[in-house]
């Protein structure tokens, strides 16, 4: 088999664009689920919670950029399709990031008296976000579909996947802060992880039941066999963490990152399940990968670029979160 | 409605809020580095508190730019999904390379330049605030080759109705491009000291005279006093620039309607494109072919030449009279401001009163610019390449319009908090004065909770 570039780019840009989604969704989850997780948290601690995201989340937004950026620049014609299929539902993604990431800087910023409200706007900005994320990914897996069915079942991811963003932040939790606060996300975790366990189990019998190519692909030997690792694995995944749940925060806080890390795994495998469902499509039965792809030669450019930038930045991105790691202390300034 | 001109009004609206925050972060980073440096030189503490002010005033900028600039990587596909299909080969790499080299490089290092001050050492902070610093101005380079490239498009050829990369350093640096990443650089820079030196003025009103006061003052007038006649002279060769490549764009700006010799500059008018013809004009005879030709027998170009393909011309002659107005009152202000500054060490209050509404004329300027240039493109969105028209999406005119509604009110409520925030906090360092705590600014780091906890 001869490599050939044209053929390789489109696949190496899908990669590369599902990598920053799952990145995103990861990074962004627990500081949107932290957002979400501000409307059960008393005063005080809602300092705490802003201090434990405050260094990151900008940096976690950025890879929502990259993302729609690499569906811009590598997969124009499929970002055009997809974009102005769900005008509304960015439009209110985009009004839901403008307010938290605005209520932010401004919570810290404002007179005292007027703190409680930017509180109220980044629970709000927070929870309209993730709402509008969840919906999109429903009628994405839908086909893009927005009858009736595609509304409802739209409006049940946006809800469980909201829940799978406020387990993120509860675990995020666990991991920055101790005390009262570390407890009470213990049970935030529990809670929103019934939700966040509906959610995928909703949106993978959805998947396949909703396009026969899809099902094509799951429910044929040998393939089931060597797919069966991903759901198997996935839901032992929760029972173990749920059953952590009742035994957190451990003695010396061990393994305070563990429930994070295991629900980002989730994430992974969750994701590359879709991965599979859609491949080769970028535009669900409409557009594969290659017939949405920008010509060979501005691929090539940038992958050029990203080969030597993006092990940069990850590296440096692992510097800035040592520097703020531990348990998170009051933000200052100084 | 008409989704193309809501379409472009929505644009508009974001992309005019957008640029306020990018303007004042661009050239506000470096700003910071110098408050940090001298304090660094000086261990004078005054420095470090015109730092600490500054730098929320910063954090918040920053913050809105970003959010602002996610609004606006979505508004290519949702909007305008016809720009990326026909010349998306050229503005994917340059929009990749933005992102991947400047935005992820500020944001990792703003948490570390705004919270890292115990966490890092300080050689390590200072170097953090260069990165930042630097990523806005690389954002700046790429942001404004595309945009240059889409004003002058070069080095690229059409193959089957879309354009492809030939030359990308012709691309990259395309005519426009340095005249007009140079003018965007200065127009930071003089958004910046006069925000600094208005709110200083602010301060200095409310019977402020702390060190951090004068200082912040200081730099703020004297830089501006230093930028405004380089920036008038960058604007200058940025409009013979113009003249060369895009001389539709000065037809309009100069209100000329016939191409000749000896073309007067024309100071006040209503132009009416019905008519072809000035209303109320007060004009400098031979003026526009001295000012653009250096001979009052200079041919102009005029809108004759272009039927149906320039742009409007009633915004072009305001949008650039509004700019070079503001560019002569802020040389007259801040060359004042320097003089009672240098040789009486005070600032009359007129001045100072007149100083605090200018803290806002750079985002005036800056704006009434980027009309002037942008409208100045239309009716096309790539000049010769791609008309505006072509490339808008097929959304329905009514969901455009409800979410342009609701994007307005958001940014009208957003720049009320916004520039709430900024009085509030130069009122605050007014009344702390040099009395608040200094920060604790150490030449080594604390111990890393990572590994000390």
């Amino acid at each position: 088999m001869t490599f050939d570039w044209p053929t390789a780019l489109p696949l190496i840009f899908a990669g590369l664009m599902g990598l920053a989604i799952l990145i995103y969704v990861i990074l962004d989850g627990f500081d949107l689920g932290i957002g979400i997780l501000f409307s059960v948290a008393e005063d005080a601690e809602q300092d705490t919670m802003i201090a434990a995201i405050g260094p990151f989340w900008d940096a976690n937004e950025t890879w929502l950029v990259l993302a729609v950026g690499l569906l811009l620049v590598a997969f124009p014609m499929a970002h055009g399709v997809i974009l102005t299929a769900l005008y509304i539902p960015v439009f209110v993604l985009l009004v839901g990031l403008i307010l938290r990431g605005v209520a932010f800087d401004f919570r810290a910023k404002v007179p005292s008296g007027k703190k409680h409200r930017w509180n109220r706007i980044f629970f709000l900005g927070s929870i309209i976000a993730s709402l509008a994320q969840g919906y999109m990914l429903g009628v994405y897996v839908l086909g893009l579909d927005v009858g009736l069915g595609g509304i409802a079942f739209g409006g049940l991811v946006a809800l469980c996947l909201s829940a799978a963003y406020a387990a993120m932040g509860a675990a995020w939790v666990i991991y920055k802060t101790e005390g009262e606060l570390q407890k009470k996300a213990v049970a935030w975790l529990r809670t929103t992880l019934v939700l966040t366990a509906l959610g995928m189990a909703a949106v993978s019998l959805a998947t396949p039941f909703a396009s026969p190519r899809i099902f094509a692909k799951w429910f044929v030997w040998p393939e089931m066999l060597y797919l069966s690792p991903l759901p198997i694995l996935s839901a032992l995944l929760f029972l173990w963490l749920w059953r952590q749940t009742f035994h957190l925060p451990k003695p010396d806080d061990r393994h305070a990152l563990r429930p994070f890390l295991t629900l980002a795994t989730i994430f992974a495998l969750g994701f590359a399940g879709l991965a599979w469902s859609f491949y080769p499509f970028v535009v669900p039965d409409k557009l594969t990968i290659w017939q949405a792809a920008s010509a060979t030669e501005s691929l090539a450019i940038i992958l050029a670029g990203t080969v030597v930038v993006l092990p940069v930045i990850i590296f440096y991105s692992f510097y800035a979160y040592r520097v703020f790691g531990g348990k998170a202390t009051d933000l200052t300034y100084d | 409605m008409d989704p193309l001109i809501l379409s472009r009004m929505q644009f508009g609206a974001n992309i005019s809020f957008h640029i306020l925050f990018p303007t004042i972060t661009i050239a506000l980073g470096w700003v910071l580095l110098f408050f940090k440096l001298r304090y660094n030189a000086t261990n004078d503490s005054a420095w470090m508190r015109a730092y600490f002010t500054w730098v929320k005033v910063f954090a918040l900028s920053f913050a809105m730019g970003v959010v602002s600039g996610v609004t606006m990587s979505f508004q290519f596909g949702t909007n305008w999904p016809g720009y990326m299909e026909k010349v998306g080969n050229i503005a994917g790499p340059l929009l990749a390379y933005e992102i991947l080299t400047a935005f992820f490089l500020e944001a990792a290092f703003l948490g570390i330049m705004l919270f890292g001050f115990r966490r890092v050492s300080n050689r390590v902070h200072t170097l953090a605030t260069v990165l930042v610093a630097g990523g806005t101005t690389l954002s700046a380079f790429w942001i404004i080759a595309l945009n240059s490239w889409m004003q002058t498009p070069a080095g690229f050829e059409i193959i089957d109705g879309k354009a492809h990369p030939v030359d990308w350093w012709a691309i990259v640096f395309n005519p426009s491009m340095p005249y007009r990443l140079t003018h965007m650089l200065l127009a930071s820079g003089l958004t910046v000291s006069f925000l600094i030196a208005g709110l200083s003025a602010l301060r200095y009103l409310t019977g402020d005279r702390s060190e951090s006061m004068w200082k912040a003052l200081r730099t703020g007038v004297f830089t501006a006093a230093i930028l405004i006649p380089i920036q008038i002279l960058a604007g200058d060769q940025h409009g013979l620039n113009t003249l060369e490549h895009q001389p539709q764009k000065i037809a309009a700006m100069e209100a000329n309607w016939n191409t000749g010799p000896n073309v007067p500059l024309v100071l006040f008018a209503w132009p009416d494109e019905a008519t072809k013809e000035n209303r109320f004009e007060v004009a400098i005879p031979d003026g526009a072919s001295v000012v653009l030709r250096h001979s009052t027998r200079g041919i102009v170009p005029g809108l004759n030449d272009y039927p149906g393909l320039h742009p409007p011309v009633l915004p072009l002659f305001w949008g650039f009279r509004i700019m070079v107005g503001t560019g002569i009152l802020m040389l007259i202000v801040s060359w004042s401001a320097t003089f009672f500054l240098k040789r009486r060490h005070s600032l009359p209050r007129p001045l100072a009163m007149l100083m605090v509404p200018m803290a806002l004329s750079g985002w005036l300027a800056t704006l009434a610019g980027w009309y002037t240039t942008e409208i100045g493109r239309q009716p096309w969105l790539v000049t010769g390449v791609l008309k505006t028209a072509d490339a808008v999406g097929p959304v329905a005119g009514s969901h455009v319009a409800l979410t342009l509604a609701v994007y307005l009110i958001l940014y009208v409520l957003l720049l009320i908090a916004y520039l709430g925030v900024l009085v509030h906090l130069a009122l605050k360092a007014a009344k702390d004065g040099d009395t608040s705590p200094l920060p604790g600014v150490m030449k080594t780091a604390m111990s890393q909770p990572a590994a000390g906890e």
